[in-house]
């Protein structure tokens, strides 16, 4: 165990926790604004990441793929918004579950109808392929560098748009007072839209970067929900800030977790109890870590409402 | 739900096997939808080819989705045993679906037929006569794995699988007959997509080859993510990563990978040219070890069809002990278990005709019979 190796595996974990923010922004800023619950986020992606995977397979371009993917899940979260989501604004957060729910499936099935079952071929391009030298780390994949800073470009341009545009002015108004946003004649119908598109978007480029990494196939967005989910409970629910540091945080207590951990517990025990003890441990770590963070601090590190 | 009578040959079937038929009902439950649906439509439509090849008339399939849940499968099977009245069941894929029926339903005195599930109480202590197993037993394609890591002069081997207990079996199949030293033994989550930290302690462990059993979308993640690393080292896995459902979607990054297989399809035989064949022609894409199996299935029963009649439970069930039907793997037989002994192949991940797949390139094992028939007390 050297100190490269345990750089590499913070780096590891910070681009794990990256990925993780571009889900989990565009979902507490749909809950900070709306006041919506939508567990279709993850469908959104899986949209960005088959739009993407059949414009590179037409077109041979990945950054046509990209844009296409980006552009395909806005115009999903668009649609949706306009024809489901909006009706859900003024019900309870179980309507919206079920009512979102159900897009998943719909989604899903739909997604299976047209490209059916087998997992899309999508590869990373040719001019991100490959591996650099970083100070301590021998061999690093380009892609993965890649990812960390689209994801920190777009933390850095969401946090610009919010605190320094007209649109982020009326989103914030929209989130500490709807009514009163209404009444000084701010279009709610068109803001709420643009801003489920956005996270859309967002939920988009997320899938299509992670998708030419992992696989694209249906169902492809349920797990990361689920983290994401616990990423803005920690981060405190509507928060951008919180999002980022809540994911950070939960990508390197996983990564970290489930490589050091069995290692640790072989001081005490011997290898093949340590093994497992260490990987059923270490799958727990977040949401151990979840419900400490919450026993300090019931509603998240940085609560937007406060 | 989906039913499948097929038409043809009636009079040359009936000449031809010499006893007076009743006709077969079979009930299939297989996984259609959701996740690892390719396995099960894979499944089933090498089932359904053998029996329109065979133009089988007298067989009645009935086919449900269990949409890879227990409780359904569970259920599946009472509707098909007490309401459709089958004489046989079959199709079930995951090993967990496949204890929540099969027990009860051999106990019940139908027959079931694994095209794929091969869980190791059923080959060992909870072995039944009435349940045979036409593709492997869950180890199977690990111990070959492991015994071609040996041959192969393979020394520090690091290995990795999900923490579930068909992960682990994994684990301990291959290092049954593995004989080098361990570089490291790491358990993934279930599900986990993202493999940079296991690919760094790979590099960092000094290994001089990787084992792993990562089934579906994990493996595609994992072998991608490899792929990107820079890591040189060579990988190893059993079939089920490298099949022909999810080869497309690694694409080539998976080349030069070695994988364990009881069946290829470049196996020289007439029955597999003519199944491989029939399947392009039929559904229009290559098969994968699942269709061989569910292929196989079939032709097992057809051919116990030939010898008895159904409804004289010791007679059919002693012919389909005989196996005495034209395997696509090669020669095929079972053991005191009702589980096979086989053959079992390495194959290369290859680039043909643009397509990437699997070619032969050695056998891991001969006739090789799993660890558990010991405790079976069939003979």
């Amino acid at each position: 165990m050297t100190a490269a190796l345990i750089f590499e595996q913070i780096l590891n974990g910070l681009q794990f926790g990256l990925t993780l923010f571009l889900m989990a922004a565009g979902l507490t800023l749909v809950f900070g604004v709306m006041g919506l619950i939508n567990l279709a986020h993850g469908s959104l992606y899986m949209v960005g990441a088959f739009c993407c995977a059949w414009i590179t397979q037409q077109t041979g371009s990945f950054w046509l793929g990209l844009g296409g993917g980006v552009l395909g899940a806005a115009a999903a979260g668009a649609l949706i918004e306009m024809l489901v989501i909006r009706r859900l604004y003024d019900r309870d957060h179980l309507d919206q579950v079920l009512a979102t729910f159900a897009l998943i499936l719909i989604f899903s099935e739909g997604t299976r109808m047209v490209f059916g079952s087998m997992p899309l071929y999508l590869n990373i391009p040719e001019a991100l392929s490959g591996t650099v030298a970083l100070p301590g780390v021998e061999a690093y994949p380009i892609y993965r560098l890649f990812i960390i800073l689209a994801a920190l470009a777009v933390a850095v341009l969401l946090y610009l748009l919010i605190s320094k545009t007209r649109l982020g002015m009326r989103i914030r108004a929209g989130e500490s007072d709807r009514e009163m946003i209404a009444a000084l004649g701010v279009d709610i119908k068109t803001l709420y839209t643009i801003v489920f598109a956005l996270g859309a978007a967002i939920a988009g480029l997320s899938g299509t970067l992670v998708g030419a990494l992992r696989s694209v196939q249906v169902g492809m967005g349920e797990p990361v929900l689920i983290l994401a989910f616990v990423v803005i409970v920690i981060g405190g629910i509507g928060s951008i800030k919180g999002a980022l540091i809540g994911s950070i945080l939960i990508g390197l207590v996983d990564t970290l977790g489930r490589i050091f951990l069995p290692i640790i517990l072989k001081v005490f025990m011997e290898n093949a109890s340590a093994n497992s003890i260490g990987a059923a441990l270490s799958s727990m770590l977040i949401y151990l870590m979840m419900a400490g963070i919450l026993a300090v601090k019931p509603k998240g590190l940085f609560n937007a409402a406060n | 739900m989906k039913k499948f009578v097929s038409a043809g040959v009636a009079a040359l079937l009936c000449c031809t096997a010499g006893v007076a038929q009743a006709g077969v009902k079979i009930g299939m439950i297989t996984t259609l939808s959701g996740g690892g649906s390719t396995l099960g439509i894979d499944v089933r439509d090498g089932f359904e080819l053998a029996l329109k090849q065979a133009g089988a008339s007298d067989v009645e399939l009935l086919v449900e989705d269990d949409a890879r849940k227990p409780d359904v499968a569970k259920k599946l099977a009472d509707k098909f045993i007490q309401k459709d009245k089958v004489d046989i069941l079959t199709g079930i894929i995951w090993s967990n679906l496949a204890m929540a029926v099969v027990p009860a339903a051999t106990r019940k005195g139908t027959l079931y037929i694994s095209p794929n599930a091969g869980p190791s109480a059923l080959a060992g202590k909870a072995c039944h006569e009435n349940y045979f197993n036409v593709a492997w037993q869950n180890d199977n394609l690990h111990e070959a794995m492991g015994s071609h890591a040996t041959k192969a002069g393979y020394k520090k081997t690091f290995i990795l699988a999900p923490n579930y207990p068909a992960g682990t079996d994994a684990l301990k199949g291959f290092k049954r007959m593995y004989k080098g030293e361990l570089a490291g033994e790491l358990f993934t989550k279930l599900g986990q997509d993202d493999y940079a930290a296991e690919i760094a302690q790979i590099r960092a462990s000094g290994a001089d080859s990787v084992f792993f059993f990562l089934p579906g979308g994990m493996g595609i993640s994992f072998m991608k993510q490899y792929a990107q690393s820079g890591v040189e080292v060579p990988v190893m896995g059993p079939a089920f990563s490298f099949s022909q459902d999810i080869l497309p979607a690694i694409g080539e990054a998976a080349l030069g990978v070695a994988n364990s297989s009881q069946w290829g399809k470049d196996i020289e035989s007439e029955v597999n040219a003519r199944f491989v064949e029939g399947f392009k022609e039929a559904y229009g894409r290559l098969p994968s070890l699942y269709a061989s199996q569910g292929y196989d299935a079939a032709n097992l029963i057809l051919s116990a069809m030939k010898k008895a009649d159904v409804s004289d439970k010791d007679a059919f069930r002693a012919a389909l002990k005989k196996a005495d039907f034209a395997s696509v793997r090669g020669d095929f037989k079972f053991g005191n278990n009702n589980h096979p002994i086989q053959d079992i192949y390495v194959r290369e991940v290859v680039k043909e005709e643009g397509q990437v797949t699997n070619k032969i390139i050695g056998v891991a094992i001969k006739d090789h019979q799993d660890v558990y028939a010991s405790n079976c007390r069939m003979n």
